[in-house]
């Protein structure tokens, strides 16, 4: 069985048939190729496969693909420009060592787009706070807080 | 570094590996897919500990897109998983050393053992399928706590360990240790349980196998710490392959923490049926599989006494510890709980006795191995909460009862087979009380009070020993691999540098910090170096990424394999510039004639090596490629102090850790951004540890309890304070880097800073003991229990 | 995942008769439904999404009440300046649901209808003694929410809205379970028209009203008074993050400190 899907990732128009079971984050993956969105548990609670839909940041493992037919998906592929220069949130978490194995990060910076885009001059308990959604075991989160107060500033200016 | 100190060395390089993360090009292994790829599924045991008397797969072998079910006895000349460390009791026998087979045969003895693989398209169909599976369990009674297990009348879990004994182990002069608290003024005791945790790496476990009837040869794609060590286990105990017809490949890996350093069940399964099926094979776990397959950490129950004198010296230190290794003994199980164990339970102090006894024991629980610091945290824990014991018991200052305890003479030699090489413990603890304003504390304390609220300081004098060295001895007591590196070093004719190593890296940055070493020592800009690693068709042997070793021991075999080219550079020098090869000198990328401005650039003495048509070919072989194994003469021996400060919600339980300081010394560091980052990471999950994280199963059905993330608390950018960090350096005396290491250092010394901190707030209270987690629930009832004169329980 | 069919409706007439000829279950935000399926915990054979149904969405103030419609997601609640200014206490309960992702999917109506023992809404909805409107009917809070992950709502019958009546003044204090972050224990206190109530979810197995802290707030409407007042353990939920008389004991904590807010 399988269910026609068109919808549009990264500014791409996107058609297929998928099975009513996919996930969001399957058809990504698999259908699309777009590794770079991790599957992290089961749960819905790491973040590591956190995508924007309509701008909106959400857990695409938790997700089928059906419910966001139609919508625009921005995965951690879309971010940078197309000669590889880094979006300045995906700037900021180098430049602040923000990640180190790289798994939690696309989702990390893609939540972290959804927080600035609602508190753009966020202070380091609000960021705290609004990263529920984002595990990392990796860094402590010390420097993804401050990845995401220095790439605040550098959107907004 | 001394003369050697040039370019990137000591600078916090950005990382070159993050521009891959950030745009999510990282390649993790169930990212790489393959054609006609099939789908593996593992069909577990629900039950701790039952007997298997049938299983019925007849209706799933023809349910929809099942191409193939294996249970254990299909098999056929698979051996079990072994056990890399052979640990000798106190009776001078070998540890009982059980099977642990691939697939269960007989008997399950854990939740989530695995008793069947299902092969199929598609993971709907393997799922579909294994629920056509019947098996049929006889239930058994399961015991799931190290003390429980070693009571008479417990349920037996092997045939092989009578008593569920692994072994009793035993360091240290007892003799003397009675003695000395035959004088004591006064004697410290505590009564404490390292939780047993789960590391839960956020990229879950995966694999790839695939299997080619050309060369009869397997490669297997797998989140590993150490693809060699992965590869020579698979081959040589259990598969009885030649280790040349297995490729191991560990590409991008998101996190071990030590749960990726073991052979694990589901790869071997999958690269024997790789060849079966001949289709590509691929699984990754699912989290809640993860919590019930992946090697858990700690798990040991604990008395330590310490004999003191009126003037609060440390006399003598007995330790009786029961460690719990779970349902089979995982890769490096047996050595944690002792040789990563009770040699480090002389800490930073000069206590001149010390005996440990420690018996390892068998559960209906997942195994247990290494888990980040693996026996440090837990010795660390021992000492650092029975020194803050001594403290309170004489009322002494806790940096005072440090103080007077402190080793000051290097080389030291502990009572318990370590020989400490250089520190310097007062200075890493004055720079932790000033960035914690200890003098501060009183008034903060005063304040929280006035809002109703406990406030608190621990303190936390670690030390651990990385780089575990060298071989001969390790090899004496009981290790069954070697403990070297390797490095090699392949010079390109246009310049370029490529670095193999053996170390891996998950998360630690070696793609940068190895480079800025070839980079800084050839003079070479760092964009010309390129690092590989994890990939046994490509690097020379090596033991991987464990221990805090990396940069000490990987990082040496390349300064070793760099000195050679540089041995061999000169000699060429000497050649083109016609003078003695005595006289040329290198320094910042020039082979230089000393004393003359005649020099030749690194790249035009690379491009003589392999165009070697002025070349004294009757001397030396063209090309510069250099390859050196490094095997450390000692351990190293990271250490400072960790200072916490909590405030606790006396009416609900809730500690916040509103401050956490740690002054460490790594040696000599060669990115300090990156150190940093490994603190902050140890930090997190040392305080995880003591403040969040518990692994629980149910005492007597053997369920896990805390079998998702809905249950384990992972901490949350929230759950954290902004860490302050310092750090001051004794450069390690017996490697050329002068580095000691720093991956697992926050998460030793942090708990016990956390807990003592929590037991100084309390003490206002009337509550003398609490163990980890303290979790609002365990405080509130420790408080209440404080009320009625009445102790809680563990 | 077991194999399931996915259809839309164009009214939520036409999404109930769907459900009731398929035997379905509604799909709105997915946020825990998803999650069950995943874990082959739920098996439904259809699924019918609610996304799209305009008549279930929107925010509006409808005299003396705020009426919310069942796909409102909780992220729009947290947000909108009508929750803001009618009952800020609604706008933090929804706030704290989950986590954001969590939140820019889950709805109002979905949360309600789990009924989960350890959910936010439920608290709200209870303690501001709420309506909640179906596609047949209007249930009182106090005859909807029935026990365990069970509810008033029969076969095919859909949450399409529910009414607020905005109280004198409200908060909610939810003690997080440090793993899930759902509520260990939260207190939604409310002064309303007909009195005080006080909703009580994670405690039990279903959200409850706390009578004696009612009663005690009604006569002096300070912390002290809800401090003072003794919950008993019988009945209440005892895990690994908690016992029933760890819960018991913070009911009264929390909702002292829901009163000192309001202060």
């Amino acid at each position: 069985m399988s269910i026609p899907l068109s919808l549009s990732v990264n500014g791409k128009a996107v058609t297929a048939d998928v099975d009513e079971r996919t996930l969001l984050v399957e058809f990504l993956r698999h259908d699309l190729a777009l590794t770079g969105t991790h599957v992290g548990c089961d749960t819905a609670q790491c973040g590591a496969c956190t995508v924007l839909v309509d701008g909106r940041a959400i857990k695409s493992c938790n997700v089928l693909a059906a419910q966001v037919a139609g919508a625009k998906i921005t995965t951690i592929e879309g971010l940078a420009g197309a000669d590889g220069t880094l979006h300045p949130m995906q700037a900021a978490f180098k430049e602040c060592h923000g990640l180190q194995c790289g798994f939690c990060t696309p989702g990390m910076v893609l939540g972290a787009l959804d927080l600035v885009a609602h508190h753009p001059h966020a202070d380091e308990r609000t960021i705290r706070e609004a990263l529920e959604g984002n595990f990392c075991r990796c860094t402590g989160y010390q420097n993804i807080v401050k990845a995401v107060q220095t790439g605040a500033a550098a959107m907004a200016k | 570094m001394g003369a050697n100190e040039t370019g990137p060395i000591g600078q916090s390089v950005r990382r070159r590996e993050d521009q891959r993360f950030l745009t999510g090009a990282g390649q993790y292994t169930d990212d790489v897919t393959m054609a006609r790829e099939a789908y593996v599924y593992f069909l577990r045991s629900p039950h701790a500990h039952a007997k298997i008397s049938g299983i019925d797969r007849e209706e799933a072998r023809t349910a929809p897109g099942v191409l193939a079910i294996y249970t254990g006895d299909d098999l056929v000349g698979v051996n079990g998983l072994p056990c890399g460390w052979l640990i000798t009791g106190t009776d001078g026998k070998p540890m009982n050393e059980p099977p642990h087979p691939v697939l269960a045969k007989g008997k399950v003895r854990h939740v989530g053992d695995p008793v069947a693989m299902i092969v199929a398209e598609s993971l709907h169909q393997a799922k579909d399928a294994a629920e056509l599976i019947v098996v049929d369990y006889e239930i058994l009674p399961a015991v799931v706590n190290g003390v429980d297990a070693l009571k008479p009348g417990a349920p037996q879990i092997h045939d092989e360990a009578p008593g569920n004994r692994c072994y009793t182990w035993a360091l240290g002069d007892k003799g003397a240790v009675d003695a000395a608290f035959a004088k004591a003024h006064h004697v410290s005791k505590v009564d404490i349980v390292n939780n047993r945790l789960v590391p839960n790496a956020i990229e879950p476990r995966a694999a790839v196998a695939s299997y080619s009837r050309a060369d009869e040869s397997y490669t297997l794609y797998v989140t590993s710490q150490n693809p060699h060590v992965e590869r020579l286990l698979m081959t040589a105990f259990v598969l009885g392959l030649p280790e040349t017809k297995v490729r191991v490949i560990a590409p991008d890996v998101g996190g071990g923490f030590g749960s990726k350093i073991y052979l694990y069940a589901e790869e071997t399964a999958m690269v024997w049926a790789s060849k079966h099926v001949n289709r590509p094979l691929r699984w990754a776990a699912e989290r809640s599989e993860s919590f019930i397959s992946d090697a858990h950490g700690r798990d040991h129950v604990t008395h330590a006494e310490m004999a003191v004198d009126k003037d609060g010296k440390f006399l003598a230190l007995r330790v009786t510890t029961t460690a719990n290794v779970g349902a089979y003994l995982s890769t490096f199980a047996s050595c944690i709980p002792t040789i990563l164990y009770a040699t480090l339970l002389a800490g930073q102090y000069a206590t001149p006795a010390i005996h440990c006894e420690v018996t390892a024991v068998f559960t209906n629980t997942v195994p247990v191995d290494a888990y980040r610091g693996a026996g440090r945290p837990e010795a660390t824990y021992v000492v650092e909460r029975v020194v803050h014991q001594v403290g309170v018991d004489l009322g002494l200052a806790q940096d005072e009862v440090r103080r007077r305890n402190f080793i000051r003479t290097f080389p030291y030699a502990t009572p318990v087979a370590l020989t400490y090489d250089i520190g310097n413990y007062d200075a890493t603890l004055d720079e932790a009380m000033r960035l914690a304003d200890v003098a501060g504390f009183p008034a903060r304390r005063a304040e929280a009070a006035k809002r109703g609220k406990l406030r608190g300081l621990g303190y936390s004098s670690y030390i651990e020993a990385c780089g575990l060295a060298p071989s001969n001895i390790a090899g004496a007591l009981g290790a069954r691999a070697g403990l070297y590196e390797a490095g090699q070093v392949r010079v390109n004719p246009t310049g370029g540098v490529t670095v193999f190593t053996g170390s891996h890296s998950h998360g630690q940055g070696h793609e940068t910090t190895f480079a800025q070493i070839v980079a800084g020592r050839l003079g070479i800009d760092i964009g010309s170096v390129e690092v590989v690693h994890g990939d046994t068709g490509r690097i020379p042997f090596g033991m991987g990424t464990y221990g805090s070793r990396s940069l000490a021991v990987g990082g040496t075999a390349i300064v070793k394999a760099l000195d050679k080219i540089v041995a061999k550079g000169k000699k060429i020098a000497a050649h083109l510039l016609e003078a003695a090869e005595t006289d040329i000198e290198f320094a910042d990328g020039k082979f230089t004639v000393a004393g003359t401005d005649r020099s030749k650039a690194f790249g035009e003495v690379a491009l003589a090596a392999y165009v070697p048509h002025n070349y004294p070919l009757d001397k030396l072989e063209p090309g510069l490629d250099e390859t050196a194994f490094y095997d450390p003469t000692n351990f190293t021996y990271p250490a400072g102090t960790h200072i916490c400060e909590v405030e606790i919600d006396p009416e609900t339980g809730q500690t916040s850790v509103v401050a956490f300081s740690a002054c460490d010394d790594f040696g000599n560091v060669i990115n300090p951004m990156i150190v940093e980052g490994q603190v902050h990471g140890g930090l997190a999950q040392g305080i995880g540890q003591a403040l969040l994280e518990h692994c629980v199963y149910d005492r007597q059905s053997g369920q896990l309890l805390s079998g998702s993330l809905m249950d384990y608390a992972l901490p949350r950018a929230d759950d954290l304070p902004t860490f302050k960090v310092g750090t001051k350096v004794t450069p390690c005396t017996h490697n050329p880097l002068g580095a000691k290491g720093c991956g697992e250092a926050g998460a030793i010394g942090a708990p016990p800073a956390l807990i003592n901190a929590v037991l100084d707030a309390l003490a206002a209270v009337g509550v003398k003991d609490i163990q980890m987690p303290a979790s609002p629930h365990r405080v509130w009832q420790a408080i209440q229990a404080a009320k009625s004169g009445a102790t809680v329980a563990a | 995942m077991y194999s399931f069919d996915i259809r839309k409706a164009d009214s939520v007439a036409a999404a109930a008769a769907l459900i009731a000829q398929t035997g379905g279950r509604a799909l709105a935000g997915g946020q825990s439904l998803i999650a069950a399926m995943k874990l082959r915990l739920a098996q439904p054979g259809t699924l019918v999404d609610l996304a799209g149904l305009t008549e279930l969405q929107g925010i509006r103030r409808d005299g003396n009440a705020l009426v919310i419609g069942a796909m409102t997601r909780h992220a729009e609640v947290a947000a909108a300046a009508d929750v803001k200014a009618a009952i800020p206490a609604l706008a933090a309960l929804a706030e704290g649901i989950g986590d954001r992702q969590v939140r820019n999917m889950g709805t109002l109506g979905g949360s309600l209808a789990n009924n989960d023992p350890a959910a936010c809404y439920p608290a709200g909805v209870l303690g501001l003694g709420a309506t909640v409107h179906t596609n047949r009917r209007t249930i009182a809070a106090d005859d909807f929410f029935k026990g365990l992950y069970e509810t008033a709502l029969g076969d095919g019958e859909l949450i399409t809205q529910v009414s607020f009546p905005v109280p004198t003044k409200a908060a909610y204090v939810k003690f997080a379970q440090p793993a899930s972050r759902f509520a260990l224990v939260g207190v939604f206190v409310a002064q309303t028209g007909g009195g005080v109530r006080v909703a009580v979810t994670g405690a039990g197995p279903s959200v409850f009203r706390a009578k004696a802290l009612e009663d005690a707030l009604a006569r002096t409407f300070t912390a002290d008074a809800a401090k003072a007042v003794r919950i008993p353990a019988t009945g209440l939920n005892s895990d690994l993050h908690g016992s029933a008389e760890y819960r018991a004991h913070l009911i009264p904590v929390l909702a002292a400190r829901a009163v000192a807010a309001l202060a």
